[in-house]
């Protein structure tokens, strides 16, 4: 918090806003302008992509909120995912519910199971518990598939399309406005968090769970509530994409959507809210930028056009390399960066 | 200063790890209103008796009683750290143990987390109630501000400061919590003659200004012991002396421990 010369609060409410300089409000204006407008002028496929982003923000943000902020580490957001969209699914194919009321069910009910593999963190910290989460990964996806009375076992469940006065939601540009305003729920929902006393709690317990247990923070309550706050949105991830995609499959949800949402926030700065939109944005997208260079080599270099298929997957290891070692602190430091620079531009003084 | 009923009542305290006695049998009281310094040599079990009060170390036998203003008795020995603060027990550490991420004002809103309400969900909703209740608490949090002098560096990143500034701020955010008893376990180790000075002025200001019972643990018969009222001292996990600053530096006992042999003055 240091203000642009001439800007000064006299009261703490506008101090302690969320968006306190006014380059700040200008600048998530324009932001919010250019995602109101973009879907009149996207293609499908970039509207497909930008729905995939805008889930895998609320993801990222649901996972940032346990591991950035809290610094418990977890190896189950495929599963909360899972638990999410199964939970949404069944309770609209089952029970006939509306798709809105299904969603929020599902929220809740992954927050009770994340709650529940939570348990472990009383006794484990670190790796530790990134293995038991790991458990939890393992056990949920054991049960998807083989608890073929609930889930329907390797058969995909099969979603009625959602629909709104009659219009169906589950097309790219319908579906936009759903996930865009999930996913700005959860930013600002998460920004309030924290700078507020249960959010600064989670923070203090990742920095020293010592010193927050003699000022009075409970660790063990703390950190289940960060488990049962990130896997809500882990469920609400898990619940759009059902209904986007119309069909819940285990194959959508293995350990390897654990460890892409890892790769989320750790390229996107870890404990920050823009980081995790920043880090959904570049994993999701990477992939499709390189087959869409492929598309483009088809012509003119053909075999550099077979071999990007097998590129990708070193691409996206190596970004995560570079990230770890050349940035640690993320896209969200870079962006941090870049505003140092214009902020006492054009004059050459840096802040410290 | 009415400084005759306790505040801190603890009997007969024994901490074992394994085979090595931590504290054995040790009995002793604070003084409601009294500063005291709790001295003794390395090992001599200091930091073992704040861990216990504080409720991070959980004595085998004996108990611990914090005495509430109305005269009710707290026993501590059985309660989790969280709770004890929430009685009104602040501390500090001897390696400095802050939120290092965090802003120097975000240290101290934490510690005036038991005094603020509000869960998860109010406070990502952050609606009238919770906005209001972050002001009130933000207030006073500046008022502590004010008094360690810590003005410039407010929205500073922690981890980032200087080392002494960091001890202040260590005790700005037990002050946050408005503690009745205060323990701070080494608040001078590693600083040199001034900065031992200084930090001893601050200490003197929040025991008189602020009126909060402080108990000071010092391994040197130094600065701390001139400043309190009353010094108990510890060797091998057993109190061997107590009284005014002047009778411990006389005591024999106390001497021996420091010196091995009471072969003339112990400090000067």
């Amino acid at each position: 918090m240091s203000y642009e010369c001439g800007v000064f609060h006299t009261r703490y409410r506008s101090d302690m806003g969320l968006r306190p300089k006014p380059a700040q409000r200008i600048r998530l204006a324009l932001f919010a302008a250019a995602v109101l407008v973009f879907p009149f002028f996207a293609s499908p496929y970039w509207l497909d992509l930008a729905n995939q982003v805008a889930i895998a923000t609320v993801g990222a943000i649901g996972l940032n909120i346990l591991v950035g902020y809290t610094g418990q580490i977890s190896l189950g957001q495929g599963a909360f995912m899972a638990v999410g969209a199964y939970a949404a699914g069944l309770l609209t194919l089952n029970l006939g519910l509306p798709w809105g009321v299904s969603i929020v069910l599902a929220c809740f009910i992954t927050a009770a199971v994340g709650t529940f593999f939570g348990l472990p963190s009383l006794r484990l910290k670190g790796l530790y518990l990134a293995i038991a989460t790991l458990a939890a990964q393992e056990i949920v996806q054991w049960l998807m598939v083989h608890w073929t009375a609930l889930t329907g076992g390797t058969e995909a469940i099969v979603l009625p399309s959602p629909r709104l006065f009659g219009i169906r939601l589950n097309s790219a540009f319908s579906f936009y406005w759903i996930a865009v305003l999930a996913a700005a729920g959860t930013a600002l929902f998460t920004a309030n968090l924290f700078r507020s006393r249960a959010g600064r709690a989670f923070v203090a317990v990742r920095d020293q769970d010592i010193a927050a247990s003699v000022i009075g923070v409970d660790v063990f309550r703390t950190k289940l509530l960060a488990f049962a706050t990130s896997s809500f949105f882990a469920g609400l991830a898990g619940a759009l994409i059902a209904f986007y995609r119309s069909i819940v499959t285990w194959e959508r949800f293995t350990l390897e959507v654990s460890i892409v949402y890892l790769a989320m926030i750790i390229v996107g700065g870890l404990g920050t809210v823009r980081g995790s939109l920043f880090g959904a944005a570049l994993i999701t997208l990477l992939p499709a930028l390189i087959t869409n260079a492929g598309r483009a080599l088809q012509e003119t270099a053909p075999a550099v056009a077979t071999l990007l298929p097998y590129a990708q997957q070193g691409v996206f290891g190596l970004v995560i390399i570079l990230f770890l070692i050349f940035e640690p602190k993320g896209l969200s430091k870079l962006w941090g960066n870049v505003k140092d620079y214009f902020h006492v531009w054009p004059f050459a003084y840096r802040r410290g | 200063m009415q400084q005759s009923r306790p505040i801190l009542e603890i009997t007969d305290i024994s901490l074992r790890f394994g085979g090595v006695t931590a504290l054995s049998r040790l009995g002793m009281e604070v003084r409601r209103g009294e500063l005291l310094a709790l001295i003794g040599p390395n090992g001599a079990g200091k930091t073992s008796v704040i861990n216990c009060v504080s409720g991070l170390y959980r004595p085998q036998e004996g108990t611990i009683a914090l005495v509430g203003g109305d005269g009710e008795r707290h026993p501590l020995t059985r309660l989790p750290p969280h709770r004890i603060a929430a009685l009104g027990v602040a501390r500090t550490f001897q390696n400095i143990e802050l939120f290092k991420h965090m802003t120097v004002l975000e240290n101290l809103m934490l510690g005036r987390h038991v005094h603020m309400t509000g869960g998860v969900l109010s406070g990502g909703l952050y609606l009238g109630r919770q906005r209001r209740v972050e002001i009130e608490h933000r207030r006073r949090v500046e008022e502590i501000i004010d008094f360690m002098n810590l003005e410039p560096l407010r929205s500073r990143e922690v981890g980032n400061l200087a080392y002494g500034n960091q001890r202040l701020v260590e005790m700005a955010r037990a002050l946050a919590l408005e503690p009745s008893i205060l323990l701070l376990d080494e608040p001078t180790a590693g600083m040199n003659a001034e900065e031992k000075e200084s930090m001893a002025r601050f200490i003197l200001d929040v025991h008189e200004e602020r009126g909060v019972t402080v108990v000071v643990v010092d391994h040197d018969i130094d600065v701390i012991m001139d400043i309190s009222d009353r010094v108990v001292v510890l060797d091998f996990g057993r109190r061997i002396a107590q009284g005014t600053p002047d009778e411990v530096r006389r005591d024999p006992a106390v001497i021996d421990a420091y010196l091995g042999h009471a072969r003339g003055k112990p400090h000067d």
